[in-house]
């Protein structure tokens, strides 16, 4: 099974049907009735002809070469790889949410509108904010829809000067180029000694050409911004904007609140903190929080609530518009209000308790192995910089693959930026004491190979379909697409 | 206990003891006392399984689904038949429980549909290079056209009045964050106004957007279009279009087009009140190390088997960070894999006979709807699933009318096009019967 | 480490050889030591006037991209289009890949620039 290594188009013969139709039960016409010749394609297309059998056993051995989170533990750091409840994928599926259409009448949609509403409220409660929005369609957008807020919340000031948003050296790469894209300048500032945005840095950096700081607390580091009601009062002092990029929030339910710390926009991303699935890399959806001050240029459009009626509401005064079709992720914002009617505010402020303490154990575990730069508390995560002692001869890919080989994910690589070999390991609450031991336990005895024999290091994955495949193969001489 | 939390009390005290603290609470001694939330939030205790689903079944129960009704709406989303199969498969979990594919060795199943994925959308849209998605149709136009702009090293983008009003509308929110102007393009007849199209092409236009079939269902002549955007140095076209129309329209790559995007919800994908859908993007070559979002390419391993990994990762945001092509982050994962099982499934005869089956119903459709002489076509012209129709009733009566017999009806064109505040656009697919268009005709006859 | 005697160098690691009015430009031998596997390049267009400091290229690796300086203000004169089907030439033979040939607009900034020695003991200190 395993050594399956076909494409589906090498499957294909001519004849082969997958799918049948029923009889066409309106008169038969030809198409040239409908169509000018030259509109019409007479090629046939080369899609593949196969059988329903074949297509189910093609994708089922395409997922056995697959690793999800159902297989085994993936300590993806900054991810938040949690447990994805099954009861989530029924009601996502139950036909009064799978099956309605997004322009039928507000009357017909009653059901799907007070979920989205009860989740923006529940949403704006975990956030600290005013009001939410649901449309964007990932955390990135979310980004995205956040920061054209603030733009529009300064050109409607007449502060057009303000042209430069604020990034940690430790950011998310998508902080940097969301702000790019929103037609911004960036500025980086540089974190402390000890993985903090460092304040006196920052307080040089703002301006009046300051629209705003993007920060993620706990930040990339799995550090919490102690200093944030300080960086907070910096940044508003000189007129920005305090942004919270919501992916590490699974460390902070009921435990600390961004608009509390003083964050006027806040993203969640709903596939990391409230447990729906990543899906192989999407669908996912960041809702975006705003304070009052901001809700005027919210896109359009929020759900509203009027006596027990619920309702699209397009009436944002200075909206920066749509910046998606529809209303978002439907479908994944179900799954998002089944976890939180689940967990409740008990289960939330608990998931975020036992997902730092399942990061803080890991470490206390590790940490006489591995090199950690900024000995601290963490919280939800934390970041090692490759092996204790090593003189860079075992890489962090090297330990990555080795634990392949132990039926692990390995947690991110590489990132921050600024810390050396980086490895970030974010347990989450899901996990057990037993298997946050095996996972120590693999790590400790790649530490031990690493000091025995480099070479099994060097060589891993061997236990894989494939191994370290070429990466620079395929950039230089890309291949994007099947020739036969 | 929590379901999905497993530890036990002593579970607890033997890390706690580990990393040397007392109680649960220290770990959270950094959070400074003026900053921690010392309230409970204000939302529900934890709820048994049983008691979440009878809530939401409640709730869903307040909706009126297509499965209840019949749907002859559309207007940018569609119900068409979704083959069994796609749901079993979405549903292992190898495949929705992993995320993005960073470790190609324990990721090629997801790394091979996705790579399968972008030759079906390449094979559909007849051009040589496809992402692994976006969002969906309306950010597709939108990231397809600061794409254009890029490369053309230009800032002014026309589009037509004939694209779906929210693509236009996502369209200027994204453009006005970078001063790009985007002007429209009138419309006559239900089509693109060549001449003013042709009025409006200067030397700083980036690009054109078109789309075929348009907003109401009628198809464009892409060819045109594309001939005359490209007599002006460095302009580019980009059509978005429906991929079931693909199983018997040219191929826009064919026509000359530059760019092709579009919504990939009926490719499988139920209605689901809006999303998740999939945006696609196919182009030439020549956008390659341009394009927006993540791309699979083929290599070798090791030991030189065939193997895929994400590639020309550089022009993305964790490498390039501000220079990134876009800022998206995720593709649409699961969608994709949607799409593909969708494509597969259907074949190369199936797709034809879908668009084929869609076409002639909507054509009987509305030659059963004129037969009364109360409703009129808006636009003569070709159109492929959707057309509009006039009548002198009021639109909000024939919604509600139709309601009360269990007809979803069409999209009331006046919302977003005032001069056509009497028309509804209706859509009809292979799902909808030769019964369920005759009751739509004798209801809105009766009316 | 490689360095070639006689050319001109940036803090950003370009090197630039002058041939009276014209100059070639490149990147060094640490340069694409610190990339890794150069895949590919992205060059300006021809008659592109550029100030110094401008950046006028491009280089990506599988893990990094790296963008590239005017170290001195020209006017695109030839883009060598042979680093679009093989980037890798810019690591085997920095020193031969030129990315573009310049018109200066203006000599004096090349004193600005470090001789082959300093740029070897620059580099020495940021080893």
């Amino acid at each position: 099974m395993r050594k399956y290594n076909k494409l589906i188009f090498e499957l294909s013969k001519p004849g082969r049907k997958a799918y049948k139709l029923p009889p066409l039960d309106v008169e038969d016409k030809d198409i040239s009735e409908f169509f000018p010749e030259d509109f019409i394609n007479e090629n046939p297309l080369t899609l593949p002809e196969v059988n329903e059998v074949e297509v189910i056993r093609h994708y089922t051995n395409l997922s056995d070469k697959n690793f999800g989170l159902d297989t085994g533990f993936y300590p993806l750091g900054s991810c938040t790889m949690k447990y994805n409840p099954k009861i989530n994928e029924n009601t996502a599926r139950l036909d009064g949410f799978a099956n309605i259409h997004p322009r039928q009448r507000e009357g017909c949609t009653q059901g799907a509108l007070q979920l989205m509403y009860e989740l923006q409220n529940s949403l704006a409660e975990v956030a600290g904010m005013d009001q939410m929005t649901l449309q964007p369609a990932a955390g990135a957008h979310g980004e995205l829809a956040g920061i054209m807020v603030i733009k529009a919340y300064h050109e409607k000031n007449g502060d057009t000067k303000r042209d430069t948003i604020i990034v940690p050296d430790s950011a998310h790469g998508t902080n940097p180029a969301t702000a790019t894209m929103a037609g911004y300048k960036i500025v980086e500032v540089k974190s402390t000694e000890n993985g903090r945005v460092d304040v006196e840095a920052l307080r040089n950096l703002v301006g009046e050409n300051t629209a705003g700081l993007m920060l993620t607390n706990p930040n990339t580091l799995g550090l919490f911004e102690s200093d944030i009601k300080e960086i907070a009062k910096i940044v508003h002092d000189a007129g920005g904007q305090l942004y919270y990029d919501g992916a590490n929030a699974n460390a902070i339910l009921g435990q600390a609140r961004p608009g509390d710390m003083g964050f006027d926009v806040v993203h969640f991303n709903i596939h990391k903190t409230f447990s729906t699935p990543h899906g192989g890399g999407g669908p996912g959806s960041g809702p975006v929080g705003v304070k009052a001050h901001l809700t005027e240029f919210l896109p359009v459009p929020i759900v509203g609530k009027e006596g027990d009626r619920y309702f699209l509401d397009y009436n944002i005064e200075n909206t920066i518009g749509k910046v998606k079709d529809f209303y978002g992720h439907f479908g994944i914002l179900v799954r998002a209000y089944t976890y939180i009617l689940t967990m409740g505010r008990d289960g939330l402020k608990k998931a975020s308790e036992m997902a730092v303490l399942n990061a803080n154990y890991m470490l206390s575990k590790l940490k006489d192995d591995y090199y950690l730069p900024i000995d601290a508390l963490y919280k939800h995560e934390f970041v090692l910089s490759g092996l204790k002692g090593n003189s860079l001869e075992v890489t962090t890919l090297d330990i990555a693959k080795r634990l392949l080989d132990f039926g692990f994910h390995p947690p991110t690589v590489y990132f921050p930026l600024i810390i050396n070999q980086a490895m970030m390991i974010e347990p989450t609450e899901t996990e057990s004491l037993e298997t946050l031991d095996e996972f120590i336990d693999a790590l400790l005895k790649i530490a031990k190979e690493a000091k025995e024999d480099v070479s099994i290091l060097k060589t891993a994955p061997h236990d894989t379909l494939v191994r370290r495949p070429d990466e620079t193969k395929a950039a230089r001489s890309p291949v994007v697409t099947y020739k036969a | 206990m929590f379901p999905y939390i497993p530890h036990t009390p002593e579970d607890e005290k033997i890390m706690l003891d580990s990393i040397g603290v007392n109680s649960v609470d220290d770990l959270f001694a950094d959070i400074p006392k003026d900053v921690a939330f010392n309230k409970e939030l204000d939302l529900p205790l934890a709820k048994s399984e049983l008691e979440v689903t009878n809530y939401l079944n409640k709730l869903a129960n307040k909706n009126c689904s297509t499965t209840e009704n019949v749907c002859f709406l559309g207007a940018g989303a569609y119900d068409h038949y979704i083959p069994a199969i796609i749901d079993h498969i979405i549903s292992r979990s190898e495949f929705y429980t992993s995320y993005t594919p960073y470790q190609p060795e324990i990721s090629q199943g997801t790394l091979q549909y996705i790579f399968e994925y972008q030759t079906l959308i390449s094979e559909l849209t007849g051009l040589p290079i496809a992402n692994a998605s976006l969002y969906d149709g309306g950010t597709a136009v939108a990231e397809a056209a600061l794409m254009a702009c890029d490369v053309a090293r230009k800032k002014k983008i026309l589009i037509s009045e004939t694209v779906s009003p929210q693509s236009r509308q996502v369209l200027k929110t994204y453009a006005h964050m970078q001063d790009i102007e985007v002007v429209e393009v009138a419309m006559k007849d239900g089509i693109t106004d060549m001449e003013d199209l042709e009025g409006k092409m200067d030397d700083d236009v980036a690009t054109v957007i078109v789309q075929s079939p348009n907003f109401f269902g009628v198809v464009e002549d892409l060819k045109s279009s594309a001939d005359l955007v490209h007599k002006s140095k460095k302009a580019s076209i980009i059509a978005s279009v429906d991929p079931i129309s693909l199983g018997i329209l040219k191929r826009p790559g064919d026509l000359g087009v530059d760019i092709v995007v579009g919504e990939g919800q009926s490719l499988g994908m139920s209605l689901s009140f809006g999303g998740p859908y999939l945006g696609f993007l196919a182009t030439t070559e020549k956008y390659l190390r341009k394009l927006p979002g993540r791309i699979v390419g083929e290599t070798t391993d090791l030991d030189g088997k065939r193997s895929f990994v994400l590639t020309l990762t550089a022009r993305e945001q964790h490498i390039r960070r501000d220079k990134a092509t876009s800022n998206i982050c995720s593709n649409q994962g699961l969608n994709t894999l949607v799409a593909t099982v969708y494509m597969v499934t259907l074949g190369k005869e199936g797709l034809r006979e879908v668009a084929m089956q869609s076409t002639k119903k909507a054509h009987y459709a509305l030659e059963k709807l004129e037969q009364s002489g109360k409703y009129k076509r808006v636009f003569d012209k070709p159109f492929f699933k959707e057309f509009a129709v006039s009548s002198n009733i009021d639109a909000d009566k024939i919604i509600k009318d139709l309601r009360s017999e269990n007809i979803i009806a069409g999209h009331h064109l006046g919302i977003d096009y005032p001069e056509f505040k009497d028309s509804i656009l209706y859509a009809v697919t292979e799902k909808r019967t030769k019964d369920e268009i005759d009751k739509l005709s004798s209801v809105l006859e009766g009316i | 480490m490689k360095v070639v005697k006689g050319l001109y160098y940036s803090e950003d690691h370009e090197w630039v050889k002058v041939e009276g009015d014209e100059a070639y430009i490149g990147i060094s031998d640490f340069a694409q030591h610190q990339l890794g596997d150069i895949v590919y390049i992205e060059l300006p267009e021809i008659d592109d006037e550029l100030e110094k400091e401008d950046d006028f290229s491009a280089v990506e690796s599988v893990k990094a991209a790296s963008d590239v300086y005017m170290p001195v203000s020209g006017k695109v004169l030839e883009v060598n289009e042979d680093l679009l089907d093989s980037p890798e030439l810019l690591n085997s033979d920095p020193f031969e890949s030129w990315i573009v040939k310049i018109e200066l607009t203006d000599k004096s900034q090349l004193d600005d620039l470090m001789s082959s020695e300093e740029y070897e003991e620059f580099t020495s200190e940021e080893a």
